[in-house]
């Protein structure tokens, strides 16, 4: 007995986990969007859960009680109910279809109602729009402006404001991705060649955690991504130094790190805003210092963890494109620190 | 009986020839130390020896015929902005790569060098930058566009218009031969 209430504690607090106010639930919804699609989840739910428990209770009941309308006569080769039973199950049956018809048409309702009430966030309010687009396996976020200079680029983090619906146009470089940060929203494919739009909102600041959702290669479970929704003047104070090129070297090891930077591999792949890195194909630097985590979500941005990334990406994340560099025992720590400062 | 045990051979010869595509090709994906190096000098850039001739020295391609790695140099040929002057092998502002004939010879490690140090007139040399493991898996596409890989483990049709030997072979042989 006490073993059986201790198994039961334990896998409610299991179960119970996924509920809380939590970074990645569909089941904590902090938006509008998110709101429809928990109102929904919980609808079907709790009818679904209702037809199961009548379902199951019908079932035992008939299993159990005394047979009747047919009296216990001589066994025949052929049994033919009586007229009252025959007409009986024809109402009871016809009834339990049409009762199912009705309920199988409440749900589409729901469902067709919310994904259309969905769609309709965006052009009610003043939003603004930003470009996500899929990379094995890295998320490229790009922030449009309709002056050039003050596009904003970033990878693996969005700051949204909050309380404004923000537009994403999603795109890939590859293969098919998803994006799915469910507190604020259900999945969004990203397709090669078509762009996809969504609206997503936060109605108060946070941080959540969003993730790919459509299976996309070796590294796809490390395939994460942060949104983090700002009051609106710490939002557009995040815009305003994001839009800045980058940190000048500040020290000689700076100084020596940059040249490091510069003179290996790092340049081809890597944009760094003021430096001639100018590369398009892995996620911009100039203000790396400044994100949360490391290779899509995978690791704390620490100085530490930048180092083991560099010296051997193949350990953090098999498989992934990060070029494997030798680089000389002087030359990462320099490295790192030009890094960091780059907030 | 019979028709028993014939069963369980037919049974025992379909699982033996499954289990023929246990046999997978080898992904290194953390290249060993010693191909990450940066060097070139593969090839021979004179004929002319003093002292009379040497045998050539013996290079080969690790990633020969390796799917994989010709995959990922198809990837870094657009990364490293080789398309950028030979197009997706039929060649613009840099010569095609989809010929058998090479100003600079055709071998894995010709176009090693070439790579690594740069040729004259427009070729960019990409040594002490690039690792040595991606160069070579550079070459490994470069030879497969020019249909020096088999078949078998070229990449297959990409989203740009490429053209290999395989498809206008009339007409690479009309004009290079």
């Amino acid at each position: 007995m006490t073993r059986a209430r201790t198994l039961f504690i334990w896998a409610a607090a299991v179960a119970l986990n996924g509920c809380g106010g939590h970074q990645q639930s569909a089941l904590d919804s902090v938006g509008p969007q998110a709101g429809k699609i928990e109102s929904l989840w919980w609808f079907f739910l709790w009818l679904l859960t209702a037809i199961f428990l009548i379902v199951i209770f019908a079932t035992l009941w008939a299993l159990t009680r005394r047979h009747r309308g047919i009296e216990q006569e001589p066994l025949e080769r052929i049994h033919l109910p009586s007229g009252e039973t025959e007409h009986r199950l024809t109402r009871v049956v016809a009834g339990a279809s049409i009762l199912t018809v009705i309920i199988l048409f409440a749900l589409l309702i729901a469902s067709v109602t919310t994904g259309k009430a969905l769609s309709e966030l965006g052009p009610k309010k003043q939003g603004i729009t930003v470009e996500v687009t899929g990379n094995q396996w890295w998320w490229y976020v790009r922030y449009l402006n309709g002056d050039a200079s003050r596009i904003v680029v970033t990878a693996n983090e969005m700051h949204i404001p909050v309380g404004r619906p923000v537009m994403l146009r999603l795109n890939s470089n590859d293969v098919i991705h998803s994006f799915w940060t469910p507190n604020l929203h259900g999945k969004r494919d990203l397709i090669p060649g078509r762009v996809n739009t969504e609206w997503i909102e936060a109605d108060h600041p946070g941080r959540w955690r969003g993730q790919c959702a459509e299976f996309c290669g070796m590294q796809h479970a490390h395939m994460a991504m942060w949104v983090i929704a700002e009051p609106e003047d710490q939002f557009e104070r995040w815009m305003e130094a994001q839009r800045a090129p980058s940190k000048q070297p500040s020290s000689a090891s700076e100084l020596r790190g940059r040249d490091v930077f510069l003179n290996n591999a790092c340049v081809f792949c890597h944009h760094i805003a003021g430096t001639p890195a100018a590369g398009q194909v892995a996620p911009d630097l100039t203000h790396v210092g400044s994100r949360l985590t490391l290779a899509a979500g995978t690791l704390p941005n620490t100085k530490g963890n930048l180092g083991g990334w560099i010296a051997d990406p193949q350990n953090v994340k098999p498989g992934n494109h990060m070029a494997q560099i030798d680089l000389p025992p002087g030359d990462l720590e320099p490295l790192l620190d030009y890094l960091e400062s780059l907030k | 009986m019979r028709k028993l045990a014939a069963a369980g051979i037919a049974v025992l010869a379909l699982i033996s020839w499954t289990l023929t595509s246990c046999q997978r090709e080898k992904r290194e994906l953390r290249a060993a130390p010693v191909r990450r190096a940066i060097y070139g000098d593969a090839a021979r850039q004179s004929e002319l020896q003093p002292g009379g001739p040497q045998t050539e020295p013996q290079v080969t391609n690790p990633d020969h015929a390796n799917a994989w790695s010709i995959s990922e140099g198809q990837r870094l040929f657009e990364w490293y902005n080789c398309v950028g002057c030979h197009s997706h092998g039929g060649g613009g502002i840099g010569p095609p790569l989809i010929k058998k004939h090479w100003i600079y010879g055709g071998q894995p490690a010709n176009l090693f060098d070439t790579i690594v140090k740069g040729r004259p007139n427009g070729m960019p040399a990409w040594g002490g930058r690039i690792p040595e493991y991606q160069v070579w898996q550079i070459v490994a596409y470069v030879r497969s566009l020019a249909g020096e890989q088999p078949f078998a483990a070229t990449p297959v049709r990409t989203d740009e218009l490429e053209q290999k030997p395989t498809t206008i072979h009339n007409k690479v042989q009309g004009e290079t031969r």
